[in-house]
């Protein structure tokens, strides 16, 4: 199989740009639907979504945080403790369309963390899974909804994300093997 | 935190009095959700073991491990096998073979929670040994310093009344001097004792001498239980020298912090209109009290046990 590598600033781009195409096709103009970045990865990919609805739309949807630290179901697996991110939800979940957002799925554990947090909040109409990059590698039933690039990976590979909250041409993905070093 | 336990501030690294604080902050949010409840001590069971009374904070502990999820098991004084004749040691024991995750423990004795936590394997979290120290009850009182204070670094901190009998007085001197604060201590004589200057505090001795210096004033609880003959005179004399009334009040700064660790003996340390007023941050430090205590079970309790791999994503 070939082996997909990284973006640059200018792909991670156009590939946010898809996205947020995608997301105001299937939702339209956002007046009753938000996104929510997982901490910390997901946040700038959010708030970078929600820049591109804003120009195309006119409209900028809200946008919220979750931190799952409390909710994982690692935390007894020896790893150092994470330390604890913000919460951050300024809206009614009731009743809304939810976009999740976040920067890598790969086990699809954090996702299940991030439903849980999310039905402490509320009761949202609909949830959605938005993300950057799909590196495979699933250990639950959750698929991404509208997902970026899809990355072919191996299972003990460290998938990087830099991503800043505006453009910057800095960006990029980067996919970190420990057998055959950066692809 | 590195430590299994938590058995005073004394020397107890800056760095993990950060740690501590810093997640406290971030835990005071779950308490102002409608389901104020996490699931991340799922299955872990904490045990309140207080040999003496207590009601504030271990119903503090309670509800910081319910809100963690955790089951909580309480024991005390009046309801255990002590009264028959059984030792902490063995108490501790038949505990022990209930296969706990953590105990918090409050002793008459200082030094039992050390004791404890040398025996068994399980996470200690001292609730006040004797004379000694209340950790927890020192974070909380530091966290709510730092939400009016900014930083407690360069800060003045007065300690006033029965600084010698309190393990309040004797935890938060440790915290706040490793923090970079001042510690100022005030009583008569028998509660104030010059000696106590090598905890690294000034000692004065008159509320009016310390008053006017101090960002916080903490007024202590004349605890009666403790007190032997010819350590005061009288209740109303203390209350005459050394009780903060409006009128003291008045020579310190208008940003000055009231606090008090609680039960108020009202009319005694503090008058009423103090306890209420507006420089009271008294019902606060109970609010950070569950806070602080969800950090430390979080911190002691919530992971590193059996080897695991990374989850990212």
């Amino acid at each position: 199989m070939t082996r997909t590598t990284g973006m640059n600033a200018i792909e991670v781009g156009r590939t946010l740009d898809r996205l947020a195409t995608e997301i105001i096709e299937l939702l339209g103009v956002p007046t009753d639907y938000s996104l929510v970045g997982i901490v910390t990865g997901g946040h700038p990919v959010s708030e970078r979504l929600a820049d591109r609805i804003e120009v195309a739309t006119g409209v900028r949807p809200a946008t919220g945080t979750v931190d799952i630290t409390l909710y994982r179901d690692d935390l007894y697996t020896g790893l150092e403790k994470p330390v604890l991110g913000e919460t951050r939800l300024p809206f009614d979940l009731t009743g809304q369309d939810i976009v999740l957002v976040d920067d890598v799925l790969f086990t699809g554990r954090t996702v299940r963390a991030a439903l849980d947090v999310l039905h402490d909040y509320g009761r949202p109409r609909s949830v959605k899974l938005a993300v950057l990059v799909d590196r495979g590698h699933r250990e639950l039933p959750i698929s991404a909804d509208f997902s970026g690039r899809f990355l072919v990976t191996e299972k003990t590979d460290r998938v990087e994300v830099s991503l800043s909250l505006s453009e910057d041409s800095g960006d990029f993905v980067a996919v970190h093997s420990p057998s055959r070093g950066v692809a | 935190m590195k430590g299994k336990d938590l058995l005073g501030l004394r020397g107890l690294p800056k760095a993990e009095i950060v740690e501590i604080l810093d997640t406290a902050d971030r835990f005071r949010k779950v308490s102002e959700r409608r389901i104020k409840k996490v699931p991340t001590l799922r299955g872990r069971t904490v045990v309140t073991l207080f040999m003496e009374n207590s009601t504030r904070t271990r119903l503090s502990f309670d509800l910081a491990a319910k809100r963690l999820s955790a089951d909580t098991l309480s024991f005390s004084a009046s309801s255990s096998a002590t009264k028959k004749g059984e030792t902490l040691m063995d108490t501790a024991r038949n505990i022990d073979a209930m296969k706990p995750d953590a105990i918090i423990i409050r002793h008459s004795a200082g030094g039992s929670a050390h004791m404890l936590a040398a025996a068994f394997p399980w996470a200690v979290i001292n609730a006040g040994d004797g004379i000694n120290e209340h950790p927890s009850q020192a974070l909380l009182d530091m966290l709510t310093m730092r939400d009016h204070l900014g930083s407690l670094e360069g800060k003045t901190v007065a300690i006033v009344g029965d600084v010698f009998h309190s393990r309040v007085a004797r935890s938060n001197i440790f915290g706040l001097t490793t923090m970079g604060a001042k510690v100022l201590v005030a009583g008569p004589g028998t509660m104030c004792p010059p000696s106590m200057a090598h905890l690294g505090v000034e000692v004065r001795h008159t509320i009016d001498d310390v008053v006017e210096e101090a960002d916080v004033v903490m007024m202590l609880r004349i605890q009666r239980e403790r007190l032997r003959p010819g350590m005061m005179s009288s209740v109303n004399e203390y209350s005459h020298f050394y009780g903060l009334d409006m009128d003291r009040l008045r020579r310190a700064s208008p940003s000055t912090l009231v606090m008090h660790p609680g039960p108020i003996n009202r009319g005694v340390e503090m008058s009423p209109e103090v306890a209420d007023g507006e420089q009271s941050v008294i019902l606060e430090q109970v609010t950070n009290g569950v806070a602080v205590r969800m950090a430390l079970l979080y911190l002691l309790v919530g992971g590193e046990s059996a080897g695991g791999k990374s989850d990212e994503a």
